[in-house]
């Protein structure tokens, strides 16, 4: 290997002194420290979203208006939804990105580390202004999180232009960082590191960048749309001025569908790190799971109406959407029988990050099987606005992003903090988890098919005994997320030092530096064979 | 790719990688704004949403099928807002594809302020809404009335000969908006 290193005067990032204090967060460019500050601030709005949804479970514990105001709940589920699909579910891959991108692909740092602090630092004003609506005599968004015309724009409570502004800038932010993390990818891998031999994880991070790109400014236009359409007389969701509230259905699911893949892409790449490494496998078909990550990308665009079934689409629309939809379940397919074919026959162990990655095959797939009823044009117009859909997108989303996270984080916390987690505190983690989230969302799947409909504080008595198990299972979920803060604080304080490479299966690039990981690593790129 | 030690020494041209993306984020907020007439044009040729024509058609005579007899029907409803009193004089008629026909709407306006209405028409099933076709329609233009007046509004339309077999009932319904701020700015 050569010592010929990038013209370092040019990079003052390779100076090895931080700043001390708070001005080392405020001005870092360092990927490491801006990682750590998205895995703690998606956290904090975890927990901030999380407390939102406990006061609905608490509300719907029994029939009956008891503690908020229906006003108060619909902006309640709106700011819910806001929240963690914005601040927590987000934030947290673009974190890892940060955290681990560099080092699996041998490069010293993000491609455009400055622009890095900017998209972090902007990040916390969104939702400071998403946040502050709930303090205004209007009050939150109370018009769901998927904003719908015209209950966002003519029946507005005035907190539209809150609710807007706070969006552009979220977009902004996940803009930049996703220009950072295809720039970092197509530029600063190690010599020899080509396309087809970088971690799967790096691979699922490029193309929900790619889809990031494409959507993110969809979304900037759509709300665009409705802040003048509510504040300066346009009309393009209006009818009596010509336009048409249904449009605004398609304009956002262009943006809304490959969402869904943005939030869920990267937890497959992180799923199919941690797999083999405690399966003591290769990945099974690597190169299926590439092309499946990317057809899946592709398929997204042109699936989005079958958000929207009951909107009186033409026989031929619906068809066409509901084979395109039921065409992802077979990419979806492959990689669930990748995983399963990874751990066949292997050396397994299970500890915590493998705990929560096969928890993550099982109910993920759980969510996919619910995602294909409602595919199914037919059904979906019995199972459309009812808490089935509700049970469906947290399957996928609490149980499947939300776990992956948590098995991401268990995996990398020995290389980021240099101490091993608590074994014990972090089963504990795990089993409540599984066994509360499982309580709090299977049960929706009955009160969906039983009638109930989503968004709505109270309900007929025939649904009272079911939603009393998925409140006690909410509130247990939310509590038992308060020992992975624990399991966290723990481990950074001390604990048992943790080698290189605590993990005897784990391969890649990031286990051949020190833990914690130096400030700066790979300032001479590693040679990759 | 390959890629070695050597070509690694020069630092990779990231601005040209960065103004590509840069381009695509303004190509696509760009092309947010485009479905809005993409999606007119689409519903325009498709016929889909129930959008009916917003100009006058003429009349083409291509004879009257008297073998099918097509239910009409009309409703109106009031947006949000405006007080006016606005329905069809009769609720239903019978037609014969290419038959055309004539029926009156009636609106008062109950307010004690003039007000300028527009009613906005949709044919259900939506994709019926490209054969029902308005020679005249008090659609085409906006309605000022004044505090306390009332007209008898006009509509002359006829169902298309070519509609599908399998479509026995039209409903045409007009949401009637106020328009009044509009019209003076």
């Amino acid at each position: 290997m050569t010592t010929h290193t990038i013209d370092e005067s040019l990079d003052d990032a390779h100076h090895d002194h931080k700043m001390k204090g708070i001005k080392r967060w405020l001005y870092t460019t360092n990927h490491k420290d801006i990682g750590t500050l998205y895995l703690w601030f998606s956290f904090i709005m975890l927990l901030t979203g999380g407390a939102l949804a406990m006061v609905i479970r608490a509300e719907l514990f029994q029939p009956g208006l008891q503690i908020v105001e229906p006003d108060f709940f619909n902006q309640l589920t709106t700011v819910h939804g806001l929240i963690m699909v914005f601040g927590a579910i987000m934030p947290a891959f673009t974190g890892f990105a940060n955290w681990m991108l560099p080092m699996m692909i041998g490069a010293p740092d993000m491609a455009l580390p400055r622009m890095n602090n900017w998209s972090f630092w902007i990040l916390p004003f969104a939702f400071a202004i998403l946040l502050s609506s709930f303090f205004m005599e209007s009050g939150a968004p109370n018009f769901g999180w998927t904003f719908y015309a015209p209950l966002s724009t003519t029946y507005s409570n005035g907190s539209t232009a809150f609710f807007v502004f706070a969006v552009h800038i979220m977009g902004v932010s996940s803009i930049m960082g996703a220009i950072n993390i295809v720039v970092t990818i197509m530029n600063m891998r190690a010599p020899g590191m080509t396309y087809m031999k970088m971690p799967l994880f790096v691979w699922t991070f490029f193309i929900m960048a790619y889809l990031l790109i494409a959507v993110m400014p969809v979304l900037a236009g759509v709300v665009t749309m409705v802040l003048t359409d509510t504040y300066f007389g346009t009309s393009f969701f209006n009818a009596a001025g010509g336009g048409d509230p249904v449009m605004f259905q398609h304009i956002f699911w262009f943006f809304g569908h490959p969402e869904v893949y943005i939030m869920i892409l990267p937890a497959f790449g992180i799923v199919s790190t941690i797999i083999p490494a405690f399966a003591r496998k290769k990945l099974f078909g690597y190169s299926s799971m590439v092309y499946a990550t990317g057809s899946i990308a592709l398929l997204s665009f042109i699936v989005w109406a079958h958000h929207m079934f009951t909107t009186g689409m033409p026989l031929f629309g619906e068809l066409f959407f509901m084979y395109c939809t039921m065409l992802i379940a077979v990419p979806t397919g492959v990689k669930v029988f990748n995983w399963v074919a990874t751990m066949w026959r292997g050396s397994m162990t299970f500890e915590v990050p493998m705990l929560f990655s096969i928890a993550f095959v099982i109910l993920f797939t759980i969510g996919g099987f619910s995602g294909l009823m409602l595919a199914l044009t037919p059904v979906d117009f019995q199972y459309h606005d009812t808490y089935f859909v509700v049970a469906h997108f947290h399957y996928v989303l609490v149980t499947g992003s939300l776990f992956s996270i948590y098995a991401g984080a268990y995996f990398w916390l020995p290389k980021w903090t240099g101490h091993m987690y608590s074994d014990s505190l972090s089963k504990w983690h795990f089993w409540c988890s599984l066994i509360s989230v499982n309580l709090l969302f299977f049960p929706m799947h009955f009160l969906g098919l039983a009638g109930m409909p989503r968004r709505i504080p109270d309900y007929a008595l025939q649904f009272a005994d079911f939603n009393k198990w998925v409140s006690i299972g909410g509130f247990a979920f939310g509590l038992s997320q308060l020992i992975f803060l624990a399991v966290v604080i723990k481990c950074i304080r001390g604990g048992n030092k943790a080698p290189a490479k605590p993990w005897d299966g784990a391969e890649g690039l990031e286990w051949t530096v020190a833990s914690p990981a130096p400030y700066h690593t790979f300032s001479t790129p590693p040679k990759v064979d | 790719m390959s890629d070695n030690t050597e070509q690694k020494l020069v630092k990779p041209n990231n601005s040209k990688v960065i103004k590509k993306l840069v381009f695509m984020v303004f190509a696509m907020f760009g092309f947010g704004f485009a479905l809005v007439p993409l999606y007119d044009v689409f519903c325009d040729i498709t016929g889909l949403n129930g959008k009916t024509n917003d100009v006058a058609v003429v009349y083409s005579d291509n004879g009257i099928d008297t073998s099918r007899t097509i239910k009409v029907q009309f409703i109106t409803r009031m947006a949000k807002g405006i007080p006016w009193q606005f329905e069809p004089i009769i609720n239903e008629i019978s037609v014969h594809p290419g038959e055309m026909k004539f029926v009156n709407f009636f609106a008062k306006n109950e307010a004690n302020h003039d007000i300028t209405g527009q009613a906005v028409p949709s044919v259900s099933p939506g994709l019926a809404a490209g054969y029902f076709q308005k020679i005249e329609c008090f659609c085409f233009e906006r309605q000022p009335l004044r505090s306390g007046e009332e007209v008898e509004m006009g509509l002359q339309f006829y169902v298309d000969i070519d509609l599908p077999v399998d479509i026995h009932t039209l409903t045409l319904s007009y949401t009637l908006y106020d328009i009044t701020e509009k019209k003076d700015s």
